[in-house]
């Protein structure tokens, strides 16, 4: 109880779109502090927010000392390590790092970045029970949409039997637009990437391995499946074109790329029109099935700053109220 | 209707031509004949169980015809389609592939191509096709979409099924 009106410290590991947002949104809870950020060139030790804000705006540099991101975890203290470098899903680097050395000098994490748990699941989530912290990755699945901690928390006690959704919001705006636009596959891509919506080079979207990343995380917290990008069944969008989404139209269906992490698949499923995982644009939906409490829906914004931001606060929300 | 049928012929060549005959005569069309010569009756005939559709109130006059063939009639079944889906395929779908996997599908007197609209935008572009397939129940009808898959898989051709057949739930959509 001692600690509960106490300031709660934070790091930002990577300031891209998300570690931007996490710094606007911890601004509204006057007990978290940032004591610092890092980006891929430097550290700001003790940042102002708003002026560290605006000056990555202006592109200009962070930086205000000579430590580097390794050297923030392991030598600067704070109890929360925000982990939101870039998805690797190679080797999880440089994010597996940071996770592990936040981990071992006894920080605990958040992160929005898949690369680390994909690549090495069990073996953080057991360096953190034993060293008796808290790894947690909400933002990873889902963006904004609660799934993760609806499951371990919401829906303690029942057994989760399986779970499939609409994880990648790139591949969902596209499919929509061309089957409600009746415009071709490549069309829609361009218009996605000017948009912001798909990367420049949308491979790791529309092939689907951002979804088979997601389904492995969720295979491994909640079927213990200790299990790898390898061994997901993967079809992408990229082969799908407009006149077989008409088709599908006509039969009362669209279609949308499923991860399933029960069966350790992704691939493009036909939806009928009315099914509760029939989402459009970016959205992302997830339906549980569990033994108790039948099959649950949630849908929700995928992607996005403030919104990815969110998922992360709420993850460092509930460690420093477990703290208490 | 689609008919199962489990007949007894005579043990020698050329019988099936009375089976046949009057199926044809009457508009039926045959999926399905299998010859039991291992279950040999002890009055020397073979039995066999030919799978046709035919409408169903030619039925009585068929079975006349056959009697008067000198063919026993030991059962008449009504085969109802009772479960249904649709299979979107994509890709450089040949005509006389989808021919041959039509065929192969109703071929199984349990399951039957009930539909199927093809989309051929361009010449060298891939094309696509929605396949409604029915079958007698929902072990059937994954039969089915096995075959279809099988075949769609070995001639490249990207496979869209329904969620539910997959799906946490389980379970086929059952036809209205
Ligand atoms: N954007 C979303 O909506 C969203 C949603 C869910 C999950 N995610 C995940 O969240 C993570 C962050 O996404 P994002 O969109 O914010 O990416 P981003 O915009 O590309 O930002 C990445 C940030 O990481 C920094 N960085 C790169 N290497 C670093 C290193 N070795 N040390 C310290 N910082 C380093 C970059 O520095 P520079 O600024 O110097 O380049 C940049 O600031 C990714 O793993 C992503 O997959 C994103």
């Amino acid at each position: 109880m001692q600690n509960s009106t106490s300031v709660f410290k934070l790091s930002i590991i990577g300031f891209g779109a998300v570690g931007q947002g996490v710094a606007k949104v911890v601004q509204n809870v006057p007990q978290l502090k940032v004591v610092a950020i890092a980006d891929s060139k430097g550290v700001a030790l003790m940042p102002d927010l708003e002026d560290v804000l605006a000056r990555k705006r202006a592109g200009q540099p962070i930086a205000n000392s000579d430590l580097t991101a390794l050297d923030v975890i392991r030598t600067v203290e704070h109890d929360v390590v925000v982990e939101v470098t870039p998805t690797n899903i190679d080797d999880g680097e440089p994010g597996l790092t940071h996770v592990r050395e936040a981990l071992k000098n006894k920080r605990n994490v958040v992160t929005s970045n898949k690369g680390p748990l994909v690549a090495a699941f069990s073996e953080l989530t057991h360096l953190a029970r034993t060293q008796g912290v808290a790894l947690r990755y909400e933002a990873t699945v889902g963006g904004a949409m609660p799934i993760i901690n609806l499951i371990r928390d919401t829906l303690a006690g029942a057994r989760v039997l399986g779970i499939r959704g609409v994880l990648n919001g790139t591949c969902n705006y596209i499919l929509t637009r061309m089957a409600e636009e009746a415009l071709d596959y490549d069309q829609v891509l361009s218009e996605a990437q000017d948009m912001g919506i798909a990367e420049a080079d949308p491979t790791y979207d529309v092939t689907g391995i951002d979804t088979a990343c997601k389904v492995v995380i969720l295979a491994n917290a909640f079927f213990d499946r200790n299990a790898t990008f390898a061994d997901v069944n993967v079809t992408g969008i990229d082969r799908i074109t407009q006149d077989a989404l008409q088709l599908a139209r006509q039969r009362g269906f669209v279609v949308k790329l499923i991860g399933d992490v029960q069966e350790l698949t992704v691939s493009p499923k036909l939806i009928p029109l009315r099914h509760p995982l029939n989402v459009s644009g970016t959205l992302n939906a997830a339906s549980i099935l569990t033994d108790t409490a039948g099959e649950i829906t949630v849908a929700g914004k995928g992607a996005g700053s403030i919104e990815t931001a969110s998922a992360i606060l709420s993850d460092v929300l509930s460690i420093m109220r477990s703290r208490d | 209707m689609r008919i199962s049928m489990d007949l007894e012929l005579q043990d020698t060549p050329g019988q099936l031509i009375y089976v046949l005959t009057p199926v044809s005569d009457l508009g039926g069309n045959v999926m399905s004949v299998v010859h039991h010569h291992d279950k040999k009756t002890f009055r020397n005939t073979v039995p066999v169980s030919v799978i046709f559709d035919v409408e169903e109130h030619k039925l009585e006059e068929l079975q006349k015809r056959l009697e008067k063939n000198g063919v026993t009639v030991v059962r008449i079944g009504k085969m109802r389609l009772r479960a249904r889906t649709h299979i979107l395929l994509i890709g450089h779908i040949i005509h006389t592939d989808l021919r041959h996997t039509i065929d192969e599908i109703d071929g199984t007197g349990f399951a039957e191509v009930q539909d199927l609209s093809l989309s051929m935008p361009a010449i060298d572009g891939p094309s696509s096709a929605v396949v409604t397939i029915m079958a007698t129940g929902n072990e059937e009808l994954k039969k089915a979409v096995e075959i279809l898959k099988d075949i769609a898989q070995r001639k490249d051709l990207l496979v869209i099924v329904p969620i539910d057949e997959s799906g946490i739930s389980g379970g086929l959509s059952n036809a209205e």
